[in-house]
């Protein structure tokens, strides 16, 4: 298992590398750079001599190799660079956001997979009847409603019925609990019901699978009660794969995050890439970017692990 | 696809998938769902082609003595800040959002298709090469991928299209679609058919295209519907977050972003159209790539 997990890590190494590199030579084709966007921005008209004087202050001159040799180095001490348009470092302008994102991330995964089980598994057990159909029409829903689109209709709601609209300021769980969580809890259902919507589907069809299964058939034989059956023999072992769809959405959900904190007014990661592309900002971007596929390849590595925890027919050599 | 027995019940309905018209029929009846969903696809495709008739207003045309009506006899949908029709404008939004999603999910797909293909025929390492680069392609989230893109690209209009907002869309399809096709390509690698045209000296791309490629049609169209789907919340996302279709032209994504949120209260109408029309489009293409799934291979997952 250690040494699994060793090699797994060591794996990790080439796809950051592969992302790094792909990333960097992608935005490195950019037209237009940060200077220009930064000085011209607001219409007034500024010198080449200036915008040439702004480059070379922020070494934007040099050779685009040297600038890639300079970016490795530092990434090799942890070092993300400086943003192209604050010059605070890209570390500090996420490590600010990161919070509200990730307190919005977990609440939209409590709220997703809590929806979630009994939804798929009514649906499961209930194939074919008008229940399944309901719940098939509701998880189709979440995959097609915008979520932008669906935290707006939630906004329009509270608006409406009890006048509210969302703070312009953050607050943090620790300093109060309750406004954090009224001001949360809104566009976490607005990322979650996308998140629920793939969970169910997903715990639908693999509990659909092991009821197939020997064992179910052999548990009922021997008399044991319908909802054991299913609650000991058949979710246990359908909930596997729903793990790896979990963790793979939670991975992602920055993508949900980046249209839904525009909606809501929240100043969190995905809000701070939008801006970062309409102003561009790429060493944010390259900064946010990295550390998504970060998530994402220890996810995936977690994911794979705790497999081996909840299924003892798998044993990584 | 069920065999044909005796006791089968003898409606008008053939058991045969060959001819077109049994095909058609036989999808009705197995699957109403993904029926009526084609029938919404088909209504979105009228309204995108012959925008120009069914439209009953000019979408550009503001009039500032209509604005923020709203719905009515005259205007269906209400109309905007500018007193442009929002029916009219999420007409001809169709239109926008088809034309982006059907290329882009084309050329992802195709893309996609073409690699994954190449990836089981030759293996090896050049399987190993494809297949690591699509999983630095997976490890990012559909819109994050697309949002590099846009910034990496800008925009470079032709034709009144943003040809950067196609290609930002179809990159995130590629390594989803090639990942598929592959696994599907893999078991008709190892078919007795490929041995036979390798051993007749067929070239490589020609056993690619005329041996390979047919049998992965199945998967192909299945990701290809599913996408076209993921295709139009895509370009409604960018457009919403002001990345994609830029004004005036009528795009659903572009009509819920900017100002739209300061219209809560005076102009719901504004908000509730469009979002419906995303909605209701992305719900149809989807249980369309479901019922399509269910009825070409029911063994096939995405």
């Amino acid at each position: 298992m250690l040494r699994y997990t060793l090699h797994r890590l060591l794996l990790m190494i080439p796809t950051i590398l592969g992302v790094v590199v792909l990333i960097y030579v992608m935005l490195q084709i950019l037209p237009g750079d940060v200077v220009e966007v930064k000085l011209r921005g607001d219409g007034g008209t500024v010198s080449q001599e200036v915008i040439q004087a702004e480059r070379q202050r922020l070494g934007l001159d040099r050779h685009w190799a040297v600038q890639f040799a300079d970016y490795m180095v530092g990434l090799a001490k942890f070092d993300l660079g400086k943003s192209m348009r604050t010059e605070r470092s890209v570390w500090e302008e996420i490590s600010i956001r990161l919070e509200l994102s990730l307190q919005l991330a977990i609440m939209a995964t409590i709220f997703a997979v809590l929806l979630a089980i009994p939804l798929g598994t009514t649906a499961a057990l209930m194939r074919g009847t008008w229940v399944d159909y309901v719940v098939r029409i509701f998880t189709i829903g979440g995959l097609s409603i915008p979520s932008f689109w669906f935290g707006m209709l939630i906004m329009m709601v509270l608006l409406h019925f009890w006048n509210w609209l969302p703070p312009i300021t953050f607050t943090p769980i620790y300093v109060d609990p309750v406004a954090n969580l009224t001001q949360l809890i809104w566009p976490a259902m607005a990322v979650g019901y996308r998140y629920c919507a793939v969970v169910a589907r997903m715990i639908r069809s693999s509990l659909l699978e092991v009821l197939n299964e020997d064992y179910i058939r052999t548990a009922r034989a021997k008399g044991v009660y319908e909802k054991v059956v299913i609650s000991r023999h058949a979710l246990r072992n359908a909930l596997l794969p729903a793990i790896t769809v979990i963790g793979i959405e939670f991975a992602f959900l920055i993508g949900g995050l980046v249209v839904t904190e525009q909606v809501f007014n929240l100043n969190g990661i995905g809000k701070l890439l939008v801006q970062s592309v309409a102003n561009n900002d790429f060493m944010i971007i390259q900064g946010i970017v990295i550390l998504i596929a970060l998530t994402y390849v220890v996810v995936n590595l977690v994911v794979d692990l705790l497999y081996a925890v909840f299924d003892p027919r798998i044993r990584y050599g | 696809m069920t065999a044909i027995s005796p006791s089968a019940p003898s409606t008008a309905v053939p058991s045969t998938v060959a001819q077109p018209r049994g095909f058609a029929l036989d999808f009705v009846a197995q699957q109403p769902l993904g029926a009526a969903s084609f029938v919404v696809i088909l209504a979105m495709t009228v309204a995108g082609i012959f925008s120009e008739w069914v439209a009953p207003y000019d979408p550009l045309h503001i009039d500032f003595a209509a604005i923020l009506q709203p719905p009515s006899w005259e205007h269906w949908g209400g109309t905007d800040a500018y007193g442009r029709d929002i029916f009219s404008r999420i007409i001809y939004g169709a239109r926008t959002a088809l034309v982006i999603s059907l290329t882009s999910s084309f050329i992802g797909s195709t893309i996609g298709a073409i690699l994954g293909i190449a990836s089981a025929y030759f293996g090896g390492r050049v399987d190993d090469w494809i297949q690591r680069f699509m999983d630095i392609l997976l490890a990012f989230p559909i819109i994050v991928l697309a949002l590099v893109v846009v910034a990496a690209l800008k925009t470079f209009i032709l034709f009144g299209i943003d040809i950067n907002l196609i290609i930002a869309i179809a990159i995130p399809i590629i390594p989803r679609v090639c990942r598929v096709v592959r696994a599907a390509a893999l078991t008709i690698r190892v078919m007795p058919y490929v041995d036979a045209a390798r051993a007749a000296g067929y070239s490589d791309s020609r056993i690619i295209f005329r041996h390979m490629a047919p049998n992965v049609v199945a998967p192909y169209l299945i990701m290809f519907t599913a996408f076209m789907a993921q295709a139009i919340l895509l370009e409604a996302s960018l457009s919403f977050l002001g990345l994609g279709v830029t004004e005036p032209t009528p795009a659903w994504g572009l009509m819920l972003s900017g100002n739209a949120a300061d219209f809560y209260r005076e102009a719901p109408w504004m908000i509730l159209f469009p979002g419906l029309a995303i909605s209701l489009a992305v719900f149809a293409f989807n249980l369309f790539g479901d019922s399509l799934r269910d009825y070409l291979d029911p063994r096939f997952k995405v």
